[in-house]
């Protein structure tokens, strides 16, 4: 099912999707349309694409102009090309302090999204091949806690980590990101659909260990939901402002998110530091939006199949 | 028990291993989960009972005492942080159903074959959604800023003198950011569902005579019931955690308070106002109020939609 997801959106362009009957009518996916219809559509569509790509088309033109050409001149004109000496000031200001922030956020995204997905994925693999003791708990708790906001639970979480000693520490941030339930659900309705009782029981008759099994056939085949799961924790705890705002106070520890917003307060004293905060803008937008553009056909067929059986 | 109904939930059940294996797969999620869900819960539930009188911090230290439910009434009888909930009620009923009807239009004009390029509109309406929201709040900031706004200095040259960010017109300036930021996600959810249906339903209902506009809005809409009601829920929830983007054009304007929303008033009570047991109190209510909103918006969406077709 999730492969004939994948495929369907070429149906637009090339009328060859299996379930739409195929005729060379006026339009495209066989739906007998008029060309007026097809304008409206299209031009509809286009005015909002209009409206989701001009602050981001603004912040690449933005970011290759000095400092004065940001005020002086018209923001979607293009000006003298000043992006390399503006990468190298973001690079030079304040030590490089750019370049930490930057380097935290991979660290918290990275190690905290792998982490928390391999605690997902044992979770929800445990929850669809095993029957145990409490396991009907753990579901209607997971269920459950997705009606908590994690925004509510960002002041507790703070007041707990004082407690711990962990505030303004990499761990303070890490540690409450691994808590996850909306990715044990997705990780339990990948497993059910992706893991044959079959092939577990057969892997036992050959002498598979529990934890080999599961390593070796489990995470392979619920793949595909696992990088939904990464993509979403990872964009989590790359956008995350709240805690990381209240835990640390340390700017050495700071996230990207933490450290431009500061650098655009700061901007109305030290107006030099308003190109830098669109230079590092861009530089943080960049990679993230590559890598989940790049993965988008593995987190939409995971997002459906959420969907669909949540 | 092989001769039990031969339901998956039967066939599934633990064969080889020791009955601890399961609990193996799920300590450690339950470890984190008791760590950074329940217990942050129980932390605000207790520490909002208690205050201190000087700034000490937790509710371990020499000088914390109970106070019962004295806290709630300090946040209920403070008319600014009331004042933050009619705020994001607005800006809910105004915010949830633009963004709703923006994303519903975009993905059942994706789902019809009248859309051309529609691999590259969909890009284009979703690149919002790998832009940080803090970022997104930083790039729109610049757009409401006359100084450098390309938008206010064009709506100038027709002769509109737009003000952003007066007290009149923030409100929907920051709305604004979160359509921006969210309308992709939401437009993809509902389309992956609208793409698993199935075909043969809406071909029979053309044959009867049924036009495109009547098929989306009298079967297809009503077939992802379930898919518009979790992304409106997760919207409404979003709603009342509403933090980041305030926070940020806060620098850039003086008509967003420190306490304009909920969240930022739990913010600030906890740092500035350095009463994290206030804080706490607050957490609480704002958790209750999330709760009996998306159990309200459940209960009303369940027992419409048993109401039959419109």
């Amino acid at each position: 099912m999730t492969a004939a997801l994948q495929d369907r959106p070429r149906a637009g362009t090339a009328p060859s999707s299996r379930p739409r009957r195929v005729s060379r009518t006026v339009v495209s996916g066989g739906e007998r349309v008029s060309r007026g219809w097809m304008i409206a559509a299209t031009a509809v569509v286009a005015l909002a694409s209009l409206y989701f790509l001009a602050p981001v088309v603004w912040l690449v033109i933005a970011s290759t102009k000095s400092a004065s050409e940001l005020f002086s001149t018209p923001g979607f004109a293009l000006a003298d090309w000043h992006l390399w000496e503006n990468v190298r000031d973001l690079s030079t200001y304040d030590g490089g302090i750019f370049w930490r922030w930057a380097l935290n956020s991979v660290v918290y995204s990275v190690i905290g999204s792998v982490a928390t997905t391999l605690l997902c994925a044992a979770t929800g693999y445990a929850l669809a091949v095993y029957r145990f003791r409490g396991r009907a708990l753990l579901i209607g708790v997971v269920l459950g806690s997705l009606l908590v906001p994690g925004t509510v639970l960002a002041q507790p979480t703070y007041v707990l980590l004082v407690n711990l000693g962990l505030n303004n520490t990499y761990w303070g941030l890490l540690l409450p990101g691994l808590s996850y339930p909306f990715g044990v659900l997705l990780a339990w309705i990948f497993a059910q659909n992706a893991i044959p009782t079959e092939l577990l029981e057969a892997a036992r008759l050959d002498g598979s260990g529990e934890f080999r099994t599961f390593a070796g056939i489990g995470l392979r085949l619920m793949s595909s939901g696992l990088v939904t799961i990464l993509l979403f924790a990872f964009l989590g705890s790359w956008n995350n402002y709240l805690l990381p705002l209240l835990v640390l106070t340390d700017a050495e520890l700071m996230p990207l998110t933490v450290g431009l917003t500061g650098w655009n307060q700061a901007s109305i004293t030290i107006p030099s530091l308003q190109i830098l905060t669109v230079v590092g803008s861009l530089v943080s937008v960049v990679p993230i939006a590559i890598v989940f553009l790049a993965l988008q056909r593995f987190w939409r067929a995971g997002l459906s199949a959420g969907s669909v059986r949540g | 028990m092989a001769v039990q109904t031969p339901s998956t939930a039967v066939r599934r059940r633990a064969l080889g291993g020791g009955r601890w294996v399961p609990y193996a797969f799920v300590t450690p999620f339950v470890l984190v989960f008791l760590t950074f869900m329940l217990a942050p819960i129980v932390i605000a539930l207790v520490n909002g009972l208690y205050s201190s009188q000087s700034s000490g911090l937790g509710f371990g230290g020499a000088e914390t005492v109970f106070v019962g439910v004295r806290n709630y009434a300090r946040a209920f009888a403070d008319a600014d942080f009331l004042a933050s909930f009619g705020r994001v009620a607005l800006y809910g009923l105004v915010q949830v159903p633009v963004m709703m009807v923006i994303a519903a239009v975009l993905a059942l004009l994706f789902d019809s074959a009248l859309v051309r390029a529609r691999r590259f509109f969909q890009f284009a309406v979703f690149l919002p959604y790998a832009v940080p929201g803090v970022i997104a709040a930083l790039l729109w900031g610049f757009f409401y800023q006359p100084s450098v706004s390309p938008l206010v200095q064009g709506l100038q040259a027709i002769g509109i003198d737009a003000d952003l960010l007066a007290p009149g017109t923030v409100l929907w300036s920051v709305a604004n950011i979160s359509i921006w930021s969210n309308a992709g996600i939401n437009m993809i959810i509902l389309f992956s569902a609208l793409q698993s249906l199935p075909r043969d339903t809406f071909e029979a209902a053309r044959l009867d005579g049924a036009g495109e506009l009547r098929i989306a809005l009298n079967l297809k809409l009503p077939m992802i019931a379930p898919a518009v009601l979790l992304t409106t829920l997760s919207t409404v929830i979003g709603t009342l955690q509403l933090f980041n983007e305030p926070q940020v054009l806060q620098s850039i304007t003086p008509n967003i308070s420190s306490d304009w929303t909920p969240n930022m008033a739990i913010y600030a009570v906890s740092t500035l106002g350095r009463d994290p047991h206030l804080g706490s109190a607050m957490a609480v209510i704002l958790g209750l109020v999330t709760l009996v909103v998306s159990l309200v918006l459940v209960r009303f969406t369940n027992s419409s939609s048993r109401g039959g077709a419109r």
